[in-house]
């Protein structure tokens, strides 16, 4: 078990540091070679989930080890679906590095036993973590992207082109990549946060409780809500839509870990430890 | 002194002795100043020509030539007296654009002979060019030379030196790849558009002023990529229609800029204007019609024509001809191996004309000298010939014997002027032959 997530984290390493390379040396065979072995580690991390989901017989995401592992592979997974359609080469050296030190603080965070519990079971949740994740890494893509975007917008307006300038794909791709991403992303949060509701009204008996996950949630549905809104209407694009996409990831990494550590909440469980 | 009047309209007592002269250039270029001081030190033809002429007039120049580009303002003179003839030309500069020489002082260098031929060969062979390589340069030097000789500023020297400029600069273009390479503004626009935009086959192209270099720029960029519609916008529309017919485009009206800027992606401006054309008030309102859809400018025009402020506005890129170095200082490092082989070229330049140059010293003085020695001679064996009774042999006799004792007499000093030793100074020999004889005043 440890052994088997050792060697996917030592393969992302390995994707991290190629992608590094190809960035920073403009080497275009590293390219492949890194993207190869991403495959590879997230062939592996897949495995690992589903032996896990046959060894338990429910979604392994009851501790802030599984939790934290899930959403590196959730990520890994957007980014290569995305990748398909997208070919933003360079977000790659923002994604693999992301989920090793992901599953690197995964791997150090102990695993505690719980009690199983049947609430894990249902077909509802398994599609409410599924897609509010994947969503989420997307929204993490397109935060990423955002990033990319300041900077290389930066090196063109400073007008010292030198760096980042040769290395980073044009404004206008990394803006509609990013939109696209968005786009996904909050399709994907929508679904899931209808599918957490059905489940919450399937166990608990009432769609919405004031827990704070829940209201962090919508908070952050609101935040990208605007920035589609805004977009479709008054044209943010560019800087403004790259600077909403990382106010819209900070509001989903406080929603992922921050509620969970300084708040209290019935979704407090998954990430125990 | 008593010269037919209007063979040189600008003349003054001339008390410099030609082998005295020194060749002197004073000048500021994109290296030394930056945009917004070569902007206000620029030349307009008016005041290229009241330039040449008042400087002319001052005692310690006997030549003079104005280069001013967007680039570069360039003042060659000959002069005896190179210290004083450079403090007249700050003085001038100072005067005709009216603000203290300490304001551009610290951007100004000066080279003196050697190095001053030297520099114009580079400047004419595009070699001194922020763009290195840039085709334009050649013919805004020879259109300098031009308006200095109609302005009667151009003498012996300014003459052979320009004349040796232009095919030093021919054959770099020819022998060497500095020229062909595509190494512009329009290239570096060209790149920066493309971080910029994801394709540029759907942006549509304004150009403000009908100018050289925007031509060019516009004819790059759709020799290199597939753009969208090209639009023209000048001050005289009939010329702005001549361009927009060239690139298939349409001719706008000066006025409709400002509208016209809701629906173009890429501005190239290059007018002359002293002001800008373009200014933040235009571009604020436009961005949200635009719905914030990115808007790039390329300022090529010295004075700049776009309002630097319009490049804080967000979704929004204003580059200027300073700017645009940066994008190519890249590509300009591969040309070194290219440069090296101009240099050569103009190094055999600047050699040919210091040979040139040294010669011209001597061969006017021994030429007066055997004028002299020659009229003399002549004017000795007519009185002789007409006092007393000759024959027709005797008479020959008599010219063969004269014409052979000046040759002769000629000789040695001849040689001697000529070549003078490795290590003597030969100005002063001809300084001292020129005294002796007294070949200065007798000439008219």
């Amino acid at each position: 078990m440890t052994s088997a997530l050792m060697l996917v984290i030592f393969l992302y390493m390995l994707s991290s540091a190629g992608y590094l390379a190809y960035f920073l040396g403009q080497k275009r065979f590293l390219y492949p070679i890194s993207y190869g072995i991403l495959l590879a580690g997230f062939a592996l991390h897949t495995g690992l989930f589903i032996y896990l989901y046959l060894h338990f017989g429910r979604m392994p995401v009851h501790n802030l080890h599984q939790t934290l592992s899930f959403a590196a592979w959730a990520l890994v997974g957007a980014f290569l679906l995305l990748r398909f359609r997208f070919h933003l080469k360079i977000l790659g050296a923002y994604t693999a590095p992301l989920a090793t030190l992901i599953l690197i603080a995964a791997f150090f965070t102990p695993q505690t036993g719980q009690e199983p519990s049947t609430l894990f079971s249902s077909l509802w949740l398994i599609i409410h973590i599924l897609v509010i994740f994947i969503g989420e890494a997307a929204l993490v893509l397109a935060g990423g992207t955002g990033m990319l975007y300041l900077i290389q917008e930066h090196a063109i307006k400073s007008k010292n082109p030198r760096f980042f300038f040769k290395r980073l794909p044009n404004l206008e791709f990394l803006d509609s990549t990013g939109y696209v991403f968005i786009i996904t992303g909050f399709t994907l949060l929508t679904v899931g946060l209808v599918t957490g509701f059905v489940y919450a009204e399937k166990v608990w008996g009432r769609i919405w409780s004031w827990d704070p996950k829940e209201i962090w949630s919508v908070v952050t549905w609101l935040i990208y809500a605007a920035l589609l809104h805004e977009r479709l209407v008054a044209g943010w694009r560019g800087r403004r839509a790259a600077i909403m996409a990382i106010i819209g990831l900070a509001a989903l990494v406080f929603t992922f870990l921050g509620v969970n550590f300084l708040l209290e909440g019935h979704h407090d469980e998954f990430t125990r430890w | 002194m008593n010269l037919p009047a209007g063979s040189r309209p600008h003349t003054k007592p001339r008390t410099i002795s030609p082998e005295a002269l020194e060749i002197v250039l004073i000048g500021v270029n994109h290296r030394t100043a930056p945009v917004e001081l070569r902007e206000k030190l620029g030349y307009t033809e008016t005041e290229t020509e009241n330039a040449l002429i008042s400087l002319r007039k001052m005692v310690s120049i006997e030549e003079v030539l104005l280069i001013s580009t967007c680039n570069r303002v360039e003042v060659l003179v000959t002069t005896d007296r190179p210290k004083e003839a450079e403090e007249s030309v700050a003085s001038s500069i100072a005067a005709q654009k009216s603000m203290p020489a300490e304001r551009f002082s610290s951007a100004v260098y000066s080279y003196t002979g050697d190095a001053a031929v030297r520099h114009l060969f580079r400047v004419a062979a595009s070699l001194d060019s922020m763009m290195l390589g840039e085709p334009q340069i050649l013919g805004q030097v020879k259109q300098a030379y031009r308006q200095a000789v109609e302005a009667k500023t151009t003498g012996v020297i300014v003459n052979r030196l320009l004349h040796k400029a232009f095919s030093v600069a021919k054959r770099v273009r020819s022998e060497t790849g500095i020229g062909g390479h595509a190494v512009s503004i329009s290239y570096a626009a060209i790149e920066l558009a493309k971080k910029i935009f994801d394709t540029l086959e759907d942006k549509s192209i304004l150009l403000v002023g009908a100018g050289e270099m925007a031509e060019l720029a516009v004819e790059h960029l759709m020799r290199i990529r597939r753009t969208g519609k090209v639009f023209v916008a000048n001050r005289t529309f009939s010329v702005g229609m001549e361009l927009a017919n060239r690139f298939g485009g349409t001719a706008l009206r000066f006025e409709e800029i400002a509208d016209t800027l809701e629906w173009v992606d890429i501005i190239i401006s290059s007018t002359g204007s002293q002001h800008a054309v373009i200014t933040r008030k235009d571009v604020k309102p436009v961005m949200r019609r635009r719905k914030n859809r990115p808007l790039f400018f390329i300022d090529i025009a010295v004075p700049r024509d776009i309002d630097p402020q319009i490049n804080r506005l967000s979704n929004v890129y204003v580059y200027d001809i300073d700017d645009l170095q940066g994008v190519i200082a890249d590509n300009v490092q591969t040309r070194e191996k290219e440069s090296l082989l101009a240099e050569r070229i103009v190094d055999e330049g600047v050699f040919r004309f210091r040979s040139w140059f040294d010669s011209l010293d001597v061969v006017p003085t021994i030429v007066a000298l055997r004028e002299k020695l020659h009229a003399i001679a002549a004017a000795e064996l007519q009185k002789t010939l007409h006092s007393t009774e000759f024959s027709e042999e005797q008479q020959q006799a008599l010219e063969k014997m004269t014409e052979a004792m000046v040759n002769k007499i000629l000789h040695d000093p001849t040689v001697f002027l000529k070549n003078p030793g490795n290590h003597r100074n030969k100005s002063a020999y001809i300084d001292l032959t020129r005294n002796l004889f007294n070949l200065d005043t007798d000439s008219s």
